[in-house]
């Protein structure tokens, strides 16, 4: 993966400015230490920042076309693109490099904008089609990778990361209220929004053709599903035969890299899918890499060891302490460009440092086979709890949540009173597309306890209704499908594949790739009936099954272990740095404004001597943290604290 | 009626939940899970500091809301077991 910045003058004649393009790639150097190139012409600049992984030497970026008509500033990978480089030949084009860069100049010449529809990749791009003076702003099918832009007077700006497009100093950094609103209630907040003011990202599947004084956004791509009663059924082994042919494909299509290829190893069903799908393409030896933890809940130590011996990998695996994630935390928030309710990105980040120093430049990861196998605990949840909505009065229908939840045992607060409480948020309209993950938000959303008044008072309307009003008509969907889309919508591209993932790869300069969002394995899954899925309530059936032969049957019968880092106890011990007390201080929550410092002092003070970390205090926590970290960094513009 | 063993459940409950000194962020009949004020851990908490603070053991089939979900409520369940 690489970064690019640039940006387009509504008047042509404007003069343009080669140092703010210099400065935007600057500031995200970390994307591709490889090299840099630039093009610019009158009203338009185009930068890179190139990290190498395909055609070494000959994939200087921007490049163009023959005859220099049409050119491209490119983040990513077209892992299709020999097929369709030897087609594009047939058509009579010409190419300079090797690089799967160019093969999208010429695609474009062949077939305009639907071109697109032809990419099985991760990518995130600007085209500019200097005959008829357009841009085309385009993000991957997923979102994979990030493409955020601003408008300003007289032009946009667009690039990687937002702090490139801050360093052109045409916008000032400041926080959204109602993106921060939308963090607290989603993890994140949902494309186009982010929590800068005035800077937007490009939603997953979509492209932007920007034209003088003209902006026009069109979805190429889109989760979808059938229609209640048209899934499709099939006997189980033929569909396991083709999953386990659809993600072999998928699987062989990311090893295409001029550099050495390795994986991401949770100790997990999905992990260890790929791990064994790799295997069976890299029969010698596989490198693999692994994060564990001292909190025995949290650690997973034991499950990777066993998957790598199973498989014979040449496994790296590094111990993270809470040392470890409060001394990077900072370091986090400022590749993140987010404030975050979790630290689990903390560790990724100090992963893919270690995978930078060995000869590993691209990793493979099982990121996404919970969104498109159905593997969440939300769904199991949402399953019961649609059950339960047919006849809301019994007492016993709910009980069935003890089984995902057996820890609510413990309590005795299991009394369907209490699930009622808890669960029982929605259940008067199972019908509503966010029906599945109303608890999730609901619980979260209590985080905004810690608003200041002040602050609270600048945020528009509610974070649920916002994005329910912009979702597509999907009642003809069964509600496990809406649930999936959901989830596609909201945490995969704004919180797992973002702060989670290119933001913690690309600091170290590591390109990830994961073939379980391949479009093909997406649209594979989306098209079984949701049985195929969850079994009853057993999560990612036909998954399992399929590998089931290429695992230890211990890892294909856990249950799922969401990856989860140690939160406020990382920076509440007498080892924490300096900064968390000053910027938890009441002067600095003051001086920035966001949070009521009385509320927050008394939060710290429950955390330090509770017994019991409860998990929305954990995230309050750390919510509040990383927002100022995120002021400190980004609007005074502090380096690492 | 307001009495100490109220204020001192109220106070908790402000304190722990609602993070503020101020009494009228909490009416004595506000439901705690109705104003989503606890969670299940929350439930836990409040478990141990009748236990450990008001010096009530409380059973299992106790747990319900009608003996906790409210500060009146908890008092109530506190004084029946004194």
């Amino acid at each position: 993966m690489c970064g690019i910045a640039g940006f387009f003058f509504d008047d042509r004649q404007r003069s343009t400015e080669d140092t703010s393009l210099r400065a935007m790639i600057g500031a995200i150097h970390h994307r591709g230490p490889d090299g840099v190139g630039f093009h610019v012409e009158p009203g338009v600049g185009l930068g890179h920042a190139r990290l190498s992984i395909i055609d070494l030497a000959g994939g200087a970026q921007p490049l163009a076309n023959e005859d220099d008509s049409v050119w491209i500033t490119y983040n990513g990978e077209v892992f299709n693109y020999v097929e369709l480089r030897e087609w594009l030949l047939t058509r009579g084009h010409t190419f300079k490099t090797h690089s799967d860069t160019e093969v999208i100049v010429h695609l474009y010449e062949e077939l305009g904008d639907r071109f697109v529809d032809q990419l099985n990749g991760q990518f995130a791009f600007a085209l500019w089609d200097r005959r008829q003076r357009r841009l085309l702003l385009v993000r991957d099918r997923a979102g994979i990778l990030p493409l955020y832009y601003a408008e300003f007077p007289g032009g946009i700006a667009f690039a990687s990361e937002v702090k490139a497009l801050l360093a052109a100093k045409w916008i000032k950094p400041e926080l959204d209220p109602t993106g921060l609103d939308e963090l607290f209630t989603f993890w994140a907040p949902v494309a186009p929004r982010t929590v800068f003011r005035n800077v937007m990202q490009l939603q997953p599947g979509e492209m932007m053709i920007v034209g003088e004084r003209q902006r026009h956004k069109q979805t190429y791509w889109s989760w979808a599903f059938p229609t209640q009663g048209e899934h499709r059924r099939a006997p189980q082994g033929q569909l396991q035969a083709e999953l386990r042919e659809v993600l072999a494909d998928a699987t062989a299509l990311r090893l295409r890299a001029d550099v050495p290829v390795g994986a991401y190893l949770s100790g997990g069903l999905d992990s260890s899918s790929l791990v064994a799908l790799l295997k069976e393409k890299v029969p010698d030896t596989l490198h693999t890499f692994s994060i564990g933890f001292d909190d025995a809940d949290l650690d997973e130590s034991g499950f990777q060891q066993q998957v790598a011996a199973r498989l014979k990998t040449q496994h790296h695996h590094m111990q993270c302490s809470h040392e470890d994630i409060a001394r990077n935390f900072p370091a986090t928030i400022r590749h993140a460009e987010s404030p975050v309710l979790r630290t689990a990105p903390a560790p990724m980040r100090l992963l893919s440092g270690s995978v930078r120093k060995s000869d590993i430049r691209v990793v493979l990861t099982g990121e996404g086979a919970d969104e498109v196998f159905g593997g969440y605990d939300i769904f199991k949840e949402a399953k019961v709890r649609q059950f339960w909505a047919r006849n809301p009065s019994s007492a016993w229908r709910p009980a069935l949540l003890k089984r995902l939840y057996p820890y609510l045992d413990i309590t005795s607060a299991q009394s369907s009173a209490y699930l009622r409480e808890f669960f029982g948020v929605g259940l008067d309209n199972p019908a509503d597309p966010c029906f599945a993950h109303l608890p999730r938000w609901a619980t979260t959303a209590q985080c905004k306890l810690f608003f200041a008044d002040e602050w609270r008072a600048q945020i528009d309307g509610t974070a649920v209704e916002r994005f329910r009003s912009g979702l597509p008509r999907m009642q003809s969907w069964d509600a496990f499908n809406r649930g999936e889309f959901v989830e596609a919508r909201t945490l995969l591209p704004s919180y797992l594949l973002s702060s989670q993932g290119d933001r913690m790869l690309m600091a170290s300069s590591i390109e990830g790739r994961f073939p379980f969002l391949d479009h093909r394995v997406i649209e594979f899954a989306n098209r079984l009936h949701p049985s195929y899925k969850m079994r009853v309530l057993r999560e990612k059936h036909l998954l399992k099954e399929t590998m089931r032969p290429s695992l230890p049957s211990e890892i294909v019968g856990r249950h799922k272990q969401p990856y989860r880092a140690p939160d406020a106890a990382a920076f509440l011990g007498d080892n924490a740095p300096g900064y968390v007390k000053e910027l938890l201080g009441a002067d600095r929550l003051k001086q920035y404004g966001y949070f009521d410092p009385g509320k927050v002092s008394r939060l710290i003070a429950k955390l330090q001597r509770a017994r019991v970390s409860a998990p929305r205090d954990n995230m309050a926590f750390v919510g509040v943290l990383s927002t100022q970290l995120w002021h400190a960094t980004f609007v005074e513009g502090c380096g690492d604290l | 009626m307001s009495t100490a063993l109220h204020d001192q459940i109220r106070s908790f409950i402000l304190e722990n939940y609602l993070f503020t000194n101020d009494p009228s962020a909490l009416a004595l009949d506000d439901s705690l899970l109705g104003r989503g004020i606890v969670d299940s851990t929350g439930m836990l908490e409040i478990i141990y500091f009748i236990e450990e603070q008001l010096g009530v053991k409380v059973a299992d089939q106790d747990m319900i809301p009608d003996n906790l979900d409210s500060v009146n409520r908890i008092a109530k369940y506190v004084q029946s077991k004194r």
